[in-house]
């Protein structure tokens, strides 16, 4: 007890010497954005709860993948295959489903298809040495066309109410379950990257992978590791996506893993590994989500949407670049 | 010798936020001399070089070039007065050929604007052949040894009319055979009138290759002198400020040589560079490992500590046959490795000292399934004091530290983790005098204390300062092993190493 009240006050005069705005330009930009859309879309009901707990809905299976690219990222790695691993999931959990094997079935069929991707593309990045960025890159187009293949596109519907209610759709009172959902796993990503060795030895071996296995710290095991949990949260934000729709789809996940790489760089974690954030991941993810959202209020077109959501993208990053350097 | 001066730098003073760290600083430049530049760290070298180079502004003080007054603002003032820094870290492209580097964004263009590769080539080609270097200008760099990198360096200096080059630590990351390569290329620079000023804290090198030393200590100018009459031990009274200290100084240690060995090492073979390694290391003993660089030295610590396969031969731990295969291995067999590189293998630089101190060990300071970071911050408190490690606090990058300092951390991690056998890499590469004879001290009460150390140096005064025995390696194998009290000097040593 004695050496914990010693050792607050250091880390919190570390904190003040040095505002460090790679790590906190997402809350700055988060409050700004969120400000500017309560005040201008304030007739339009932005602020209304049913509003923000949309946005929650239609962030969480960005945020919930963010969280697991955060340990992939921090350990230097990529996944570019997260946006098809959700979609081949989604219809593997549904296929399970309608075969008979009940909702357990379900979420074994649907988590196991993403953990064994996961696991392929870390054995090929650790056993064969392939770079992740061209390991993935392969995998999104393979897992891409498993998932129009399974079923020729068609959409597998799903009947079994308790893993719609679970994955997507329910409510736990006035909440939703997916904003449960996206808590949960942040909170578990943030203990996991903060308070266990695993989590020091990613970063550990996101930024000087040789230091790093000249400590003894297995970097092979780490980098498999942070690849099967990509995958299998993945999978879980594929599960996330059917239930929520009642249904399973190859489109699920088009794209996401732009967004999701984004959330996490815009919540402060260093594109080359080493320093990592699951808590800044979640508001990067919250203000891409709550960004869509306004615009979509606005009343922009898509494609006006895309523009600016880009743009504010890259504004932030880069303020928080030129912020730093000061 | 031409006496005439070069440059001169007189009363320099610069102080940042008030706090003073040049102090009436002089410093005088022969032509065509080799001018070492010593002092331990914060003495004010790093400095004196900024302001030389442009990249600080003096607060008071004057700079001479051959007798003229001159004024440098900026990078480019000191360009122009032919004055180049030859850095550390090297400025080249390594995908370019050597003539492409040197010619980099200076290009000779045709008559249509295009870049003229030919001329390129030729204009190149003609000063290395002026400076004796056999290099073919198309090479590209990454093909060139490291010795070669910072030749092609020189010569893109020269070529825009360099004639006072700095150099820091040249020599830091080249094999003995690379560095006599470029000392030749130095000599040939003085035919030249070419000066140098030559930062290192190597000894051995400055007496080699420099003709006078300057001294700085705490940010005022303590000696200039040539080495006609400095000695080796002078030179190291002023830079620490006192007398030469007893870590230099062998003395005989006492321990068992007779028992069974803490560590036998039997017919070790690994990759192409380990052929055949056998060795005793007793409890309490320091042996030094001598030997070039590639003879298997730094091989042979690599496969004793899992990072390189053992492919035959047997290790025993106290005793009893161990199988090493992995880091971890070593490590839960008493083994620690302090690498040769410390910014490459040593250090996670963009961490803070607590968590590079601390990563061997997360295993070890759990609380269930979490790390326990308040007795974990006891630990390193703790041994930041006990090594006298100079930081803020416990929350600073690695790489805002100085390169002794940094060795200490890497040195602190491992022994945090209570080691049975230190193997030391190299230890106090890149490390300047105060900070090695303190990390020379540790190795001896790590020792003293019923441990081991192995220790690979390529300094000959620290190995002989340290070791009880030596053992030199030669082609993979141990070729000769000595007892310190046999070695009458450095020469015999050296001998033995060359074969």
């Amino acid at each position: 007890m004695q050496s914990k009240a010693n050792s607050l006050p250091a880390s919190t005069r570390f904190s003040l010497r040095g505002f460090d705005w790679r790590r906190y330009i997402v809350y700055v930009a988060f409050v700004a954005v969120f400000f500017y859309f309560s005040v201008t879309l304030y007739d339009e009901g932005f602020l209304s709860t049913n509003n923000l707990l949309n946005i929650a809905r239609q962030t969480a299976m960005i945020a919930i993948m963010a969280v697991a690219m955060t340990f992939v990222i921090g350990a230097a790695q990529i996944d570019l295959s997260v946006g098809s691993v959700a979609a081949l999931s989604a219809l593997i959990s549904a296929l399970a489903m309608q075969a008979g094997l009940g909702m357990f079935g379900g979420i074994i069929a649907g988590l196991g298809t993403g953990a064994l991707i996961g696991l392929i593309n870390g054995l090929l990045i650790t056993q064969i040495a392939i770079p992740a960025f061209l390991v993935t890159l392969g995998m999104m187009i393979i897992t891409k066309g498993l998932a129009m293949w399974v079923t020729d596109t068609a959409p597998v519907p799903i009947l079994n109410e308790s893993f719609t209610f679970l994955f997507g759709s329910g409510d736990l009172g006035p909440i939703p379950v997916l904003l449960v959902w996206m808590v949960v796993i942040g909170i578990i990503g943030h203990v996991l990257l903060r308070k266990t060795a695993y989590g020091r030895r990613t970063l550990a071996v996101g930024g000087n992978e040789n230091a790093a296995e000249f400590s003894g710290v297995n970097v092979k095991r780490i980098k498999l590791l942070v690849m099967v949990g990509s995958g299998m949260l993945a999978g879980l934000a594929g599960m996330l996506y059917a239930g929520r729709i009642y249904s399973a789809r190859f489109t699920f996940g088009e794209g996401d893993e732009l967004s999701v790489i984004a959330a996490v760089i815009l919540g402060g974690t260093s594109l080359f590994g080493g320093t990592a954030t699951v808590i800044g991941t979640i508001f990067g993810a919250l203000m891409i989500g709550m960004i869509n959202n306004g615009l979509i209020i606005m009343g922009l077109d898509v494609s006006q949407q895309m523009v600016v959501k880009g743009l504010i993208i890259i504004l932030a990053v880069a303020f928080g670049k030129k912020a730093a350097q000061r | 010798m031409d006496t005439q001066v070069h440059l001169k730098m007189s009363n320099i003073c610069k102080a940042f936020n008030g706090i003073p760290v040049l102090k009436e600083v002089g410093f005088e430049l022969r032509k065509g001399e080799v001018h070492a530049l010593m002092g331990g760290n914060g003495a004010g070298k790093s400095t004196l070089m900024k302001i030389l180079t442009g990249v600080y502004r003096a607060d008071e003080g004057a700079v001479l070039l051959d007798g003229q007054s001159i004024e440098i603002q900026n990078t480019e003032d000191a360009e122009a007065h032919g004055i180049a820094m030859i850095f550390q870290e090297f400025s080249l492209v390594p995908s370019l050929t050597v003539a492409q580097n040197i010619f980099l964004n200076l290009e000779p263009r045709t008559a249509m604007g295009l870049i003229d590769d030919r001329a390129c080539v030729r204009k190149t080609r003609e000063l290395l052949q002026e400076l004796n270097v056999d290099i073919d200008p198309n090479t590209p760099v990454e093909q060139l040894g490291v010795g070669y990198w910072q030749m092609t360096e020189i010569t893109k200096a020269l070529s825009k009319n360099a004639k006072i080059l700095i150099m820091d630590e040249p020599t830091s990351s080249l094999t003995e055979n690379e560095t006599e390569v470029l000392f030749r290329f130095i000599k040939k620079l003085k035919e030249k009138e070419i000066s140098v000023i030559y930062i290192s804290h190597r000894m051995d090198e400055i007496f080699e290759i420099c003709d006078r030393t300057t001294i700085l200590r705490d940010g005022k100018w303590v000696l200039t002198e040539s080495h006609d009459s400095l000695t080796i031990e002078r030179m190291i009274e002023h830079i620490i400020g006192g007398n030469m200290e007893q870590a230099f100084v062998w003395s005989e240690r006492q321990y068992d040589r007779t028992g069974e060995p803490l560590l036998r090492v039997s017919d070790l073979h690994s990759g192409s560079r380990v052929r055949g390694v056998s060795f005793d290391l007793h409890r309490g003993e320091i042996l030094g490992i001598a030997g070039l660089m590639g003879s298997g030295r730094s091989e042979t610590m690599r496969a004793l500590f899992g990072i390189d396969p053992i492919d035959r031969g047997e290790v025993f731990i106290n005793g009893s046959k161990t199988a090493i295969r992995r880091p971890d291995d070593a490590i839960a067999a008493g083994l620690a490795l302090v690498p040769e590189d410390r910014r490459v293998q040593g250090l996670v630089l963009d961490q803070d000292v607590k968590s590079n101190m601390l990563l061997p060990i997360l295993n070890r300071i759990k609380k269930g399934l979490f790390v326990d970071d308040p007795a974990g911050e006891v630990i390193v408190q703790d041994y930041v004091r006990r090594l006298n490690i100079k930081t803020d606090n416990i929350f600073k990058a690695a790489n805002l530290l100085s390169g002794g300092n940094q060795q200490k951390i890497v040195l602190a991690k491992w022994l945090v983790n209570a080691p049975d056998i230190l193997l030391l890499d190299e230890p106090t590469i890149g490390v300047d005098i105060g900070a090695k004879t303190e990390i020379m001290e540790i190795i001896r009460q790590f020792a003293d204390a019923g441990k081991a150390v192995l220790v690979v140096s390529s300094e000959l005064t620290e190995l002989l300062a340290l070791a009880d025995r030596v053992i030199v390696f030669h082609q993979g194998s141990v070729a000769q092993q000595f007892d310190r009290k046999n070695i009458a000097s450095e020469e015999v040593l050296q001998h033995a190493i060359q074969g």
